[in-house]
């Protein structure tokens, strides 16, 4: 229990300051790229992933932050985050490679998100009113007040979602909603998907799809 | 005085009501109509507050609209103030959460239909802008912007845009006002409350309370600090605290600490140091005691913490605003009706 609580609070402290920066002195980038050949065939060579309509999209990775990566991907690998193919590949990497592919990504130019163009204006309305005000009428807080200005992330635990494919988006809220993904501290986003409709889910994931990932960043 | 006791009855009914419908109010909607409730026979008022969709779609005249988006603004991004009349990390939606309409957590627009209404903590009668005002001189460790002025006017404008169809003065209590604590089984312990804050709040506010900041913009806020309410904050009160981390944290989940925890939590923050009362006489312990019928004597304030023998409130730290004397603190009103 202490134990516990002690790394996580080094943790914590490691997000106050620039997570990635940290990260990459103990990830190695050369090396993360080099293990990366097993991620490419989905997550594509500059880690832009694929909006895939109607099939599992695979998310962009390029520019998330490192530990957040390596998290999941020890997450996959012990079946906290449940995903077959995603298990497979995590178990050829290991704890090193684990951080050296999160250093590698998460220093790639992050690219724009897929997925949110076909959307018609009511639904990104919606989607932006989530995005930034949330929906208290049924207790949905703005996606904003945890991943920060804009949806670009919040230290390791918050990723960035401004610009992810909303295939993506959508099927990671629809797990939370369903309870097949539950690897977020405290149940912080689980408990905001289960009030979700699937219009709103809709909404938000095309609202962020069309949203730059970092700021002044152009969206396509 | 009676308003406390009207509060305490308040707090105890939907204490009461919070045990018997829990979650479940949360999960459909926050504002559901009262003859759907658990609790209609509490014979409370209960109103929903418009949204910023009703307002656009509402026929006000184009110029209201403008202010009280205004207001809206000012209230959710309330740090475009900082600087001027803001002088910590807060806005004021930081403690009234879901744009100051969500029940459990103060709503404000409760302040519309009560307001002109006697203060027991400044003692005499205060109107919506002077509410307003004490804000800024305790939770946001500023100085108000003068009554009357733009922001002045579009805060109060929303406030009362808020309250649209409520009665005025209402004869029944309002449902989900202020901060109800929840009952309160044994003392409260800074050790429990550490351990729980570690637990439950650090992931967004930080193991040493300072909040968090991302790439310079502010996202989570103080709880304890520099960047939080100052010591004269109704927030300040252990009971006030305990109240708001119950019936809303951790953000999303309302009432799922138990009674217990939210008040070792609120213990636990409220023995933290932050900027100075702007009540201060120069001295904590005369400070305490002037103030203490009216505020102190629900807060920790000039107690010695057990673990290290500080006394709280004990430094002339008054955080960002440094001798920014508030306007609006100590100034008494209608003297002159003091002899009727």
């Amino acid at each position: 229990m202490k134990t516990a609580r002690g790394s996580r609070l080094s943790l914590l402290l490691g997000a106050c300051l620039m997570a990635s920066t940290s990260m990459a002195q103990e990830g190695d980038i050369a090396r993360g790229e080099e293990a990366s050949s097993t991620c490419v065939a989905c997550h594509q060579a500059n880690g832009g992933g694929m909006n895939i309509p109607g099939g599992e999209s695979w998310p962009r990775l390029a520019g998330l932050n490192a530990d957040y990566i390596a998290k999941q991907l020890h997450d996959f690998k012990s079946g906290d985050r449940q995903n077959a193919t995603m298990m497979t590949f995590a178990n050829m990497l290991n704890d090193q490679q684990i951080v050296d592919v999160a250093a590698y990504y998460s220093q790639l130019p992050a690219t724009a998100g897929q997925g949110g163009d076909n959307a018609d204006e009511a639904l990104l309305a919606r989607g932006q009113q989530l995005a930034e005000r949330g929906d208290w009428n049924a207790y949905i807080v703005s996606c904003q007040s945890c991943h920060g200005p804009g949806g670009r992330g919040v230290g390791k635990t918050f990723p960035g979602i401004a610009g992810q494919h909303s295939g993506y988006i959508a099927a990671q809220l629809n797990a939370w909603k369903n309870e097949v993904r539950s690897n977020d501290p405290q149940n912080l986003m689980g408990a905001i998907a289960k009030r979700m409709s699937e219009e709103d889910i809709q909404a938000v994931s095309a609202w962020y799809a069309t949203q730059p990932s970092a700021e002044g960043e152009a969206t396509q | 005085m009676s308003s406390f006791r009207r509060q305490r009855v308040v707090a105890l009914s939907s204490t009461v009501l919070a045990v018997g419908a829990g979650l479940s109010l949360y999960t459909a909607n926050a504002f559901s109509q009262q003859e759907e409730r658990a609790d209609a026979a509490l014979n409370q008022l209960v109103h929903e507050p418009p949204t910023m969709e009703d307002l656009e779609a509402s026929d006000l005249h184009p110029e209201l609209k403008r202010v009280i988006r205004y207001g809206h603004d000012l209230f959710t991004n309330t740090q475009q103030l900082r600087g001027e009349y803001v002088f910590n990390d807060m806005n004021c939606s930081s403690c009234h959460l879901g744009e100051g309409r969500v029940p459990f957590s103060a709503p404000v627009w409760a302040a519309a239909i009560t307001l002109p209404d006697f203060r027991g903590k400044n003692q005499h009668v205060n109107n919506l802008e002077e509410r307003i005002a004490g804000c800024f001189a305790y939770s946001m460790n500023g100085t108000p912007p003068e009554y009357g002025s733009d922001e002045m006017l579009a805060l109060s404008a929303y406030h009362q845009w808020l309250a649209t169809g409520a009665p005025m003065y209402p004869d029944k209590p309002i449902y989900g006002r202020g901060f109800p604590a929840p009952e309160q089984p044994e003392a409260p312990s800074y050790t429990r409350g550490e351990a729980a804050y570690q637990e439950n709040c650090a992931i967004c506010h930080q193991e040493d309370g300072s909040g968090h900041y991302e790439n310079g913009e502010y996202v989570f806020p103080a709880p304890w600090g520099d960047g939080s309410n100052n010591w004269g904050a109704g927030i300040a009160r252990v009971e006030t605290m305990a109240g708001f981390i119950y019936q809303n944290m951790p953000l999303g989940q309302p009432r799922s600490l138990t009674g217990q925890q939210a008040w070792d939590i609120a213990y636990y923050i409220n023995s933290q140091e932050r900027p100075q009362d702007p009540r201060y006489t120069g001295d904590v312990a005369e400070t305490a005691e002037r103030f203490g019928p009216t505020f102190h004597n629900r807060s920790l304030y000039g107690q010695t913490r057990e673990h290290d023998g500080h006394v709280l409130g004990d430094h002339a730290n008054f955080g960002e605003k440094g001798d920014t004397q508030p306007w609006n603190v100590g100034v008494p009103r209608f003297e002159h009706l003091s002899e009727e």
